[in-house]
């Protein structure tokens, strides 16, 4: 048992147990490098976080809501709220830098950076995730899951797939 | 925003059934589309449709009315206010890819302008949703190229038979509303004649530029209805089809 007043919890305390929870389909990623944590608020007797979706229909956002319900009660408070909410829009700019690794290193090309609005033009570049070739050609924009975009490398005529950008 | 409630809840429940029944015939190519690309393509979109409508149907049970699966599954025919577009059969892959231009130029357009509207929820919804629509749009007009001006005369032919057959159709999306005046002085939304202004600007371009005629409006009569719970013949069956798993237990837990 953690011996913990919410007195002396910060947010990092409860950024740092979130960095448990996974997304199932995505296990290689936090639910914190993904950034679909948008506020972790701390009350002398609760704590409340808000999550994003990353798609509306994303099929896995009750399974991460009801991790994060569950990895919550580890803190000594009365009450753990879960919201999932819109008002921070999630984009894969949100994306930590030790997110975008966790993805390339598993085979995963991480999505491209954009300012402002990004275009689904930006698709058509991605650099391959097995042997860094940007002579790739997008093959479909949709993939196995919603947040994915299928390629082949023209290089090392490999099938791959890019964490799409959105926005 | 209790006051506007009534007209409120008819542009969501619109929106929803349009969502949901459009998003129930795209996952219909789930294991048929011609290559396996595009059966991923309308599996996907299918899934952000059926995310849209539940988001929706969300905000009417926040509003009082039943869960979103009730809402979905249990109503019949004449309670959906879908157009009739987004109903019709779905065995001409031509029909198919035209359809899914009209339409989501239209949805890309109405969420666009329900960013800034006074009922924060479709605000927040309408920008999140933004950035998924752009990848159907982009998938949508991809293929009007493909087989419009960088296309055979067969490819064409049978994409500019199934826009003449479809446009009385999709003008049905902007068919009139009572409430229409009553969202637009409420900042809710401006109204379906403004998106059809918007829309007409956007879509007749991307036709003709990709090989396309469009049919004159002086020339095609819009097929109006499906607002106000009248629908074609292909509702009722695609409703049975629907809802078959849920009506053999409607209180199970998924």
């Amino acid at each position: 048992m953690v011996t913990m007043s919410t007195a002396t919890l910060t947010t990092d305390d409860v950024l740092a147990a979130l960095a448990q929870v996974h997304d199932p389909e995505l296990p290689m990623l936090s639910i914190v490098d993904m950034g679909i944590v948008t506020s972790v608020e701390i009350a002398p007797d609760s704590i409340s976080v808000a999550i994003t979706p990353t798609f509306v229909g994303c099929p896995a956002l009750t399974m991460i809501e009801r991790a994060v319900r569950e990895t919550l009660q580890q803190f000594p408070v009365e009450r753990v709220e879960v919201r999932v909410d819109y008002s921070t829009p999630w984009t894969t700019n949100r994306m930590t830098e030790r997110g975008r690794q966790a993805l390339a290193e598993h085979g995963l090309a991480p999505p491209p950076r954009f300012e402002g609005d990004f275009e689904p033009a930006i698709l058509l570049n991605a650099q391959c995730p097995y042997c860094g070739s940007t002579n790739t050609h997008l093959r479909s924009p949709f993939g196995a899951a919603l947040c994915r975009a299928v390629y082949y490398c023209n290089d090392c005529r490999q099938a791959f797939e890019q964490f799409k950008p959105v926005g | 925003m209790i006051e506007h409630r009534h007209a409120l809840e008819d542009l969501l429940f619109r929106m929803a059934d349009d969502a949901l029944i459009y998003g129930h015939r795209n996952s219909e190519w789930t294991g048929l589309a011609p290559i396996l690309e595009e059966d991923i393509a309308f599996s996907s979109i299918a899934q952000d449709k059926l995310g849209h409508a539940l988001a929706l149907y969300r905000m009417l049970a926040d509003m009082g009315h039943a869960q979103p699966d009730t809402l979905a599954f249990t109503r019949n025919e004449r309670e959906f206010r879908c157009c009739q577009l987004v109903e019709l059969p779905t065995q001409d892959y031509a029909v198919a890819l035209m359809r899914h231009a009209l339409f989501d130029i239209a949805e890309q357009i109405r969420y666009e302008m329900l960013e800034s509207s006074a009922f924060r929820p479709l605000a927040e919804l309408a920008r999140k949703v933004r950035g998924e629509i752009k990848y159907h749009v982009f998938h949508a007009t991809s293929w009007l190229r493909m087989l419009g001006s960088n296309g055979t005369d067969e490819s064409r032919a049978r994409m500019q038979a199934a826009l003449d057959m479809l446009f009385p159709y999709a003008l049905g999306i902007f068919e009139p509303s009572r409430y229409d005046e009553e969202l637009s002085t409420s900042g809710i939304f401006p109204g379906e004649a403004e998106l059809q202004h918007r829309w007409l600007d956007e879509i007749v371009p991307v036709l003709e530029n990709s090989g396309y005629r469009v049919p004159s409006l002086d020339a095609v009569e819009p097929v109006y209805g499906g607002r106000s719970g009248y629908h074609s013949e292909h509702l009722g069956p695609l409703l049975d089809e629907m809802t078959a798993v849920f009506r053999l237990d409607p209180d199970a837990e998924w």
